[in-house]
């Protein structure tokens, strides 16, 4: 091999016609393809332009400030058939989207570290369970998984005027589940100080508790002091101000209405079968993630943590765990990827995300295909960029230094 | 509920929106993962005509005739499936109000109303599938409306079904009125005239309501049946048929109130004039011919009729049919294979089917209704 590449070296000539200098030659075939595609994106572009002015096609952006003139059951911002206007339905719909991931990627990352870290358990009954999860909600579809929730959450659930009453202001029933909506008063300051205030002194007392230990080797109770720091000092404050007449915070309790529930705060059906949908389906993908890189850790570090007399549980946290995140955070990331795209899925079911409501309603109310399609793309591309990039941060501190 | 006092009920409210209203599509036998197949389909069909909207040279005008000669076939954009208007049945063959329109069109051009091929449609896919040139024609009891017309680069060139839309409750919510529905949640099918007109409404009555947007008249209204909304909303024809597939149509009731107007016809593509013609030619010789007692039966024997008008609808006598690119009999192949206006809605929507909807405001001028042919002349 490398005798024939000294014999190529030595025949060919020292010096080489500029025409056949391999830079030249592969930086005249970039420009070409450079100019090639641009071409194609500009002949594209304007051959649509002018087939939709001929075929009377409006084009353009300007319908996004057009009036909708149609509603959308979950509106995070204010919106209304009077006054909104397809651009506000394109932002209803993209926070929708961005609800659910983030709320699906919050849960499904819990649930899937359980049950990875559930298939090595040496409790057989256990491992086998976990087992059975991942290969069932693995190899179905999907949009099946989502119709069976879907219609499973729509068909067990009793009609409103049976709503199942669950104690503390909450119901359930096929329109959703319903419970006590809180109204801030105007002192409701006071408790965000000193939640603030818990959150710092947390802070504080755990940096405390780690150099003490590092120092002395003396363990403090870090998670109970926390707890009391987070939610006990907020709760003992609204208490007190509870008692002295000032209550900071009040419920509105669902009411029953003629048809349904009014007041009070909802949780659609449809959100809460897409989240269950796109929480266990993807979390057995992570499951797989985290075995895996659960086994990438040589079993070594497990022995000698167990020599140095960690229990079980602070070898897992303190030993394996770290080192399984270098192997984990690159595939984790695509599965919170395709946890977000999948949510468009939502259009089977009627959760009004972006797709729903800006490819299905928007495009056909307005007709403005190519412009919908567009900026669709670019939302979840966008979306997804952004989360890889957030990833690729966290990657980048947990992936090990070298020296 | 009889359409006629529905239509009055609508006319005393004066309840017709500026932006008027459209249709759904039912399939009881279509299974939902089936529905989804075709919903995956129409998705598939209108990449394919985004990107041919990209790099394809527009199809010029006058050329939908030729290709439609060419292929042998018209390829028409259709319901997935509402009884009575256009729907597959268990060996796969169409029939319904629509379908017979389009059956009408291709046994004008090829004397044979077998060479239609229907492509199933839902309600948000159907313009751009028309648009891209996926279908020839779009006969898909879509309502006609001033910016469909004039922004989506569309023409209705006929009206072949009046409507409205109303409400669809249980009867055990002992509701009578439209008016009572002051914070129900209602299902509806999204990228209708529909979705628009329900929230024209019940803005107008200063009423509250929840929406709940489907992409498909099938999981609209699966979704209504499973107790997930209090009403159901889409063209009054819609409700009737949907009712039938209800799990018990006998719990639920059809509101009086009829709360726009939804004039549905075919759908072509703006500026093939010939086209246009073609299609509204169609319907005005089923229509000519129910006026002048020309059936599917008699039409033979009335080429000998002596009646001047009679012999310019059936060729007999003039070039009519050549003047927009067919022959000169084509009304005849059009009643001969598919019957007049009438014939296909007593088949279809009226005594003759399971919907038993009156004619109304459908029935011939001459009756009272609003189907008027245009003269042969």
């Amino acid at each position: 091999m490398n005798s024939v590449q000294t014999a190529v070296s030595q025949t060919s000539p020292p010096k080489k016609s500029f025409l056949y200098d391999p830079k030249v030659r592969g930086a005249f075939y970039q420009v070409v393809l450079v100019v090639a595609i641009i071409a194609l994106f500009y002949v594209a572009a304007t051959n649509a332009i002018e087939n939709l002015q001929r075929a009377k096609i409006a084009s353009g952006f300007g319908f996004l400030n057009n009036t909708a003139g149609f509603d959308i059951s979950q509106t995070l911002i204010q919106f209304s058939a009077a006054g909104g206007t397809y651009g506000d339905a394109f932002i209803v719909g993209l926070l929708n989207t961005l609800i659910v991931s983030a709320i699906g990627i919050f849960f499904t990352t819990f649930l899937g570290f359980l049950i990875g870290i559930a298939r090595l358990s040496k409790n057989w009954m256990v491992a086998k369970v976990a087992m059975v999860y991942v290969e069932v909600l693995r190899n179905v579809p999907l949009l099946v998984q989502l119709l069976f929730w879907y219609i499973a959450v729509l068909g067990a659930l009793p009609q409103p005027r049976n709503s199942l009453e669950m104690g503390a202001g909450f119901y359930l029933n096929s329109r959703g589940l319903f419970m006590a909506k809180p109204i801030w008063a105007s002192n409701i300051g006071i408790l965000v100080a000193v939640l603030l205030i818990g959150l710092i002194g947390t802070f504080i007392y755990r940096r405390w508790a780690r150099k003490q230990q590092e120092q002395t080797g003396r363990q403090y109770p870090v998670g109970k002091v926390t707890l009391a720091l987070v939610l006990g000092l907020p709760i003992l404050t609204w208490i007190v101000l509870a008692l002295i007449g000032a209550n900071p915070i009040s419920f509105e309790l669902p009411r029953k209405g003629t048809f349904n529930l009014t007041g009070g705060m909802q949780i659609l059906p449809e959100f809460v079968a897409l989240l269950l949908g796109l929480v266990t389906y993807t979390a057995a993908f992570i499951a797989e993630v985290v075995r895996a890189g659960i086994l990438a850790v040589s079993k070594g570090q497990t022995e000698a943590a167990g020599s140095l007399g960690l229990t079980p549980g602070q070898t897992l946290r303190l030993v394996v765990i770290p080192q399984a995140m270098r192997v984990i955070i690159p595939p984790l990331t695509s599965q919170y990827l395709n946890l977000t795209k999948n949510s468009s899925l939502a259009v089977a079911i009627g959760y009004p995300d972006l797709v729903q409501v800006f490819m299905g309603t928007v495009l056909n109310q307005t007709g403005q295909a190519i412009e919908v399609v567009v900026i669709t793309m670019g939302v979840y591309l966008t979306i997804s960029l952004l989360t890889s990039f957030i990833m690729n941060i966290y990657n980048r501190r947990v992936a090990i230094v070298e020296r | 509920m009889d359409p006629d006092a529905v239509s009055t009920e609508a006319a005393r409210n004066g309840l017709t929106g500026a932006r008027l209203g459209d249709n759904q599509d039912p399939s009881s036998h279509v299974e939902l993962l089936g529905e989804h197949t075709n919903m995956k389909k129409a998705l598939v069909s209108i990449a394919f005509g985004l990107t041919a909207s990209l790099f394809a040279t527009g199809a010029s005008a006058q050329a939908t005739l030729n290709s439609v000669k060419q292929k042998g076939f018209l390829t028409c954009g259709s319901n997935t499936g509402l009884a009575g208007f256009g729907q597959p049945d268990a060996q796969g063959n169409w029939t319904g109000l629509d379908v017979d329109l389009c059956r009408a069109i291709a046994a004008a051009i090829f004397d044979d109303p077998t060479k239609v091929r229907f492509i199933p449609l839902a309600a948000k896919d159907r313009f751009t599938a028309l648009q891209s040139g996926e279908v020839d024609v779009l006969s898909r009891n879509s309502t006609a409306t001033m910016s469909r017309d004039t922004q989506l680069g569309l023409d209705f060139p006929v009206i072949n079904y009046y409507d409205g839309q109303g409400f669809m409750v249980r009867k055990k919510l002992g509701v009578s009125s439209a008016k009572e529905l002051n914070g129900a949640s209602i299902c509806t099918q999204q990228g209708t005239t529909t979705e628009l007109n329900l929230a024209d409404y019940f803005r107008a009555n200063n009423m509250k309501y929840e929406v709940v947007a489907f992409a498909t008249s099938d999981e609209t209204f699966k979704a209504y049946d499973a107790g997930r909304c209090d009403a159901f909303t889409t063209d009054a024809s819609g409700l009737y048929a949907e009712r039938l597939r209800a799990s018990a149509p006998d719990d639920h009731i059809v509101l009086p109130e009829i709360i726009s107007k939804e004039p549905l016809g075919p759908a072509v593509r703006h500026g093939d004039n010939q086209w246009g013609d073609i299609v509204r030619w169609t319907h005005n010789a089923m229509l000519n011919a129910e006026e002048l007692g020309v059936t599917k039966a008699n039409v033979d024997q009335m080429k000998t009729s002596e009646n001047p008008e009679i012999k310019r609808l059936l060729g007999t006598e003039g070039k009519f049919g050549e003047a927009v690119g067919l022959t000169n009999d084509w009304a005849v192949r059009v009643i001969k294979h598919v019957g007049n206006y009438g014939e296909s809605f007593e088949k279809n929507v009226g005594e003759g089917s399971r919907l038993k909807i009156k004619r109304g405001q459908n029935a011939l001028w001459t009756k009272g209704g609003l189907q008027y042919g245009i003269p042969v002349r």
